[in-house]
């Protein structure tokens, strides 16, 4: 299908919106509320544009694409438009950037750039206070623009169903259950919310005066906490050599989501009690070796007892913690090698 | 013994019930006394009125030969309660408990038409006992109101001996859908709650739309301030509505509907309520619908008071169990409405005009109205008016004939100020624009919208910054905060203007108003937001000189915004000290039979001296 978008002809597919058929072509129309994995709402008005036959301005995020559309997604009506929303939405809460965690990749922040806003020039309101009751949430009220992006993550893409709208108007306010504390509410703590946040209301609260986004190296690893294989991103400190935070890719097989485990407790990496080295009991007492020492002790004292007494003696434990592939290695090598069915995995019940 | 009437399964059995609905009463009856039990009447004591007549009659061993029948609002809500002797059809206002002795002596047992509780016209307060002669009956032409005031609405017998489900039935078995809409284009009707589009077209659109499963819906949410036209159709002709959304629903091929009544009209959800239980009870509404093969449910859905809920996209989230906020169009309910199925949704008064539509025929509607607006509209009189109340008028009739020859003039004989049409989306017309034809074309020409017929009228007391503050306040508490301009630019709006009916505005907040009023406009994402403005920019268009006043001299014209009036006392002032024991901050001062003044440093313009005054002294300016 061939449209135009500010003059340039560009091929999009049925059933694609304004706004994805911009992006793939490389043309930018600003959004807020609009999150890939929550989809269209058509609330913050920011991604409003043009439509040769169509009245008044439209939302790209919500028009699909028609053969020989004509879209114009910059004009001096769609500035005016769009000033107005960053314009209102900074003065509806305290927007400072000097001190927020979320500088830098705030999306709120780089509308008000490009636009070339610095300050609202209405009074800024009076909100409510900071939700500092969760354990690894930080929601920090005033700074919330109502996308709705963490309450359609909450109950579309983990279905955990705590956030929620309540009130109406300027009234309105982001919720958990009935308008309860998060540490008292249902929510589970995956900090699915956070991820989607386009602002600094909702960040992490381990992560605070850890460092800003472009301080931070990022490192694209495996969650290694269960079999999925979730991909996330570690954002490390490397000055002080320490995970700051952890945000998921937008990748399969969890697509933007972690679990409260794979979120938050990356603690472990830098623990003193963690093993660094393969040891081996000499005299009583654990000694650093090298891995060869230890792999041929192991393979030497395993031959050793299955020769002397039969491959029953033997037996596998798998687990939880390590992939399918692993997990099949480890039955593989105990029935084939060794010759017993002693295998046995963590998760079974 | 209504339980035990067999269904109307053919239209035979539905013309041999009109028939014996059309003579049953006569045989005994040689009275019939309707009462109206709309809500305003309600409010003033209806039903004592009712209990009192039935007592009455009682005693005078009358009851079998003079019926008592609740009948629907008459119209003129301010001279409640009201009643009509059907015989003679002679009107009698304001009538208390106390007068049903007399009524039952008078006028029924001796036949003498009692002249004190007749309409009074014009300065000589002339009787006029026929309700023929009344003007405010003979200027209106009435078509949605046309069984208000003259049927029972909780008697389906008393619809259906005035051809009540006759268009249904013609309908059903001597058109198909097409014709219908065929029909429903020739009379011109365009959506009466507010936007006026074309109710033929989206009914064809939902007509064509692909799709075994479709909706009809009735919008009741009726909010506006100031308007009760669907609650009074509602409350007086509920068969009238289902009728409507009967034909509507075979035409586009639906077969189920729901009306989203607000909560907040009782009498009406009962009524309603009253009416669908009827109608199935008697096969009118169910399965196989009078022997035709069509099939049809309808139920009703209670909103909880939000205005936004008015808007159909949000109306249709409502009744998915949603939070009540609007959803971007397209897709259009036509396509995709509730439940992601084709929709469609009109309102209670476009509803009650679609069987006189197709009993009479397309073109006997568009015989009423103008070139591009057909018909009759129902208008809610209310604020400075002589005879608030409800009226129904061709489209296009001149506000000047709406407001001098129907509503009686301005109350009190005060001058004409500016009357808010269309509610809080609407706008004000001025004086010079009086004379306006009330169609869609002339009055969006002005800045205001027909809306769905709430008519405030205001004279030289209302100021007219006040009340653009009034709709933005309500606009902005009745915003659902989905979008952005709605959410916070309201807000923003009402500040500006709460900020100069304090006497702190400076001359920027005009331009940044307008310039506020028209991004809302144009970039939020419903009607309410799309409208919200409306009202500032309408009273900004035509009495800038009154925002000018506020701002710039730090005076309210009309003396309605506290912090800009300035209290002080003439010489007229006896000394009698009523306003010094009034004034609650001791702002007043001076001595027995001395002439007092009032310290404005003190003074918290409150207003109470001046209402103590029995000599006029103190001034507000």
């Amino acid at each position: 299908m061939i449209l135009t978008i500010n003059g340039i002809t560009v091929e999009a597919q049925t059933g694609q919106t304004i706004l994805q058929a911009a992006r793939t072509h490389g043309i930018f129309i600003p959004t807020l509320c609009y999150h890939s994995q929550t989809g269209p709402t058509g609330k913050c008005r920011m991604c409003l544009v043009e439509v040769v036959g169509m009245r008044g301005l439209q939302t790209s995020c919500t028009i699909e694409v028609a053969e020989g559309m004509v879209v114009t997604t910059e004009s001096e009506a769609l500035t005016a438009a769009r000033r107005l929303v960053v314009d209102l939405l900074l003065a509806s809460g305290k927007h400072d950037c000097l001190s927020c965690e979320k500088s830098g990749a705030c999306e709120l922040q780089d509308a008000a750039y490009r636009l070339g806003i610095e300050r609202p020039s209405f009074p800024v309101e009076e909100v409510e206070p900071t939700d500092e009751s969760s354990e690894f949430v930080y929601f920090e009220r005033q700074k919330c623009i109502k996308c709705g992006r963490c309450i359609a993550g909450c109950n579309a893409v983990v279905v955990n169903e705590v956030l929620d709208f309540a009130h109406r108007g300027a009234e309105t306010k982001v919720v958990c259950d009935n308008d309860v504390p998060m540490a008292e509410s249902t929510c589970v703590q995956c900090g699915q919310c956070v991820q989607l946040c386009p602002t600094g209301a909702l960040i992490d609260k381990k992560a605070r005066g850890k460092g800003r986004v472009w301080e931070l190296d990022k490192v694209n690893t495996t969650c290694p906490y269960c079999g999925v294989g979730c991909q996330m991103t570690l954002l490390v400190d490397r000055g002080r050599n320490r995970i700051a935070r952890v945000t998921a890719r937008q990748v399969a097989p969890n697509r933007g989501t972690l679990c409260v485990k794979g979120r938050y407790a990356y603690e472990f990496p830098s623990s003193p009690n963690r093993l660094t080295h393969p040891q081996v009991r000499k005299n009583g007492r654990l000694e650093n070796v090298s891995w060869d020492e230890a792999l041929d002790y192991t393979a030497d004292r395993i031959k050793t007892i299955v020769q002397r007494d039969g491959p029953d003696v033997f037996s596998a434990f798998g687990s939880g913690r390590i992939t399918n592939e692993n997990n099949y290695a480890i039955q593989k090598f105990t029935r084939a090698v060794i010759g017993t069915n002693n295998v046995d995995h963590c998760a079974r019940t | 013994m209504k339980n035990s009437v067999p269904k109307i399964a053919t239209r035979a059995d539905l013309d041999r019930v009109r028939d014996a609905a059309r003579s049953a009463p006569d045989k005994d009856v040689r009275e019939k006394i309707l009462v109206c039990t709309g809500g305003g009447c309600m409010a003033a004591g209806a039903k004592a009125i009712k209990t009192a007549l039935t007592g009455e009659l009682k005693k005078q061993g009358l009851e079998k030969e003079v019926a008592l029948v609740e009948t629907g609002c008459l119209g003129p809500c301010v001279v409640g309660p009201v009643l009509v002797m059907s015989k003679e059809r002679v009107f009698y206002q304001g009538v208390a408990p106390a007068d049903a002795a007399e009524i039952v002596q008078e006028h029924i047992v001796k036949g003498r038409i009692i002249e004190r509780l007749a309409w009074k016209e014009g300065p000589h307060k002339t009787p006029l006992p026929l309700q023929a002669e009344i003007p405010f009956f003979k200027r209106q032409t009435k078509i949605v109101l046309r069984n208000c005031g003259v049927i029972d609405p909780n008697s389906i017998d008393d619809y259906i001996g005035h051809d009540g489900y006759q268009a249904v039935a013609q309908a059903l078995f001597s058109m198909t859908p097409e014709t219908v809409i065929e029909e429903m284009k020739k009379s011109g009707l365009r959506g009466r709650g507010g936007a006026g589009f074309p109710t033929h077209l989206k009914w064809a659109m939902a007509r064509k739309s692909p799709g075994e499963v479709k909706y009809i819906l009735c919008n009741a949410d009726e909010g506006d301030p100031g308007a009760f036209m669907d609650r009074s159709v509602l409350e007086g002709d509920p068969h009238a509505v289902i009728e409507g959304m009967l034909i509507g629903g075979y035409a586009i091929g639906a077969h189920q509907g729901y009306v989203y009544v607000r909560a907040e009209y009782p009498l009406a959800v009962e009524r309603l309520q009253r009416a669908i239980e009827a109608a199935s009870e008697r096969g009118l509404l169910g399965e196989n619908i009078l022997g035709s093969g069509f099939n049809f449910a309808l139920e009703i859905r209670k909103g909880s008071g939000a205005f936004v809920c008015g808007e159909e996209t949000a109306l249709m989230a409502s009744i998915e169990g949603n939070r009540g906020e609007p959803r971007p169009r397209p897709p259009y309910p036509a396509l995709k409405g509730l439940w992601r199925r084709p929709t469609v949704l009109n309102n209670v008064e476009t509803f009650a005009n679609v069987p006189f539509i197709i009993a009479r025929g397309g073109a006997a509607y568009s015989a009423l109205g103008t070139e591009r607006s057909k018909g009759s509209k129902v208008f809610a009189l209310a604020g400075a008016i002589t005879i608030s109340g409800l009226v129904e008028v061709p489209v296009g009739t001149p506000l000047e004939d709406l407001i001098y020859e129907i509503g009686g003039g301005i109350k009190g004989g005060r001058n004409f100020k500016a009357a808010q049409i269309g509610g809080p989306s609407g706008g004000c017309i001025p004086r010079e624009h009086i004379a306006v034809p009330l169609d869609y074309e002339s009055l969006n020409a002005l800045g205001a919208i027909m809306g769905s017929g709430g008519l405030v009228v205001m004279d030289e007391s209302a100021c007219m910054v006040d009340v653009a503050r009034f709709f933005m306040e309500f606009v902005q508490e009745e915003s659902c905060g989905k979008c952005v301009p709605c959410r916070e630019g309201t807000k923003r709006m009402l500040d500006i203007l709460n900020k100069i009916c304090a006497g702190d505005g400076c001359p920027e907040d005009l331009a940044l108003l307008q310039e506020l009023g028209g991004q809302i406009k144009a970039a939020s994402l419903c009607g309410l937001g799309q409208t919200a403005p409306n009202p500032v920019l309408s009273t900004m268009r035509h009495f800038r000189d009154e925002y000018e006043a506020h701002i710039v001299h730090k005076r309210c014209p009309a003396g309605v915004c506290a912090a800009l009036l300035v209290y002080s006392i003439t010489d007229a002032c006896t000394g009698c000290g009523a306003c010094k024991r009034a004034c609650p901050s001791a702002a007043i001062a001076g001595s027995a039979k001395v002439k007092h003044i009032i310290d404005p440093a003190l003074c918290i313009r409150c207003g109470a001296c001046f209402k103590a005054c029995k000599f006029g002294a103190v001034l507000k300016a």
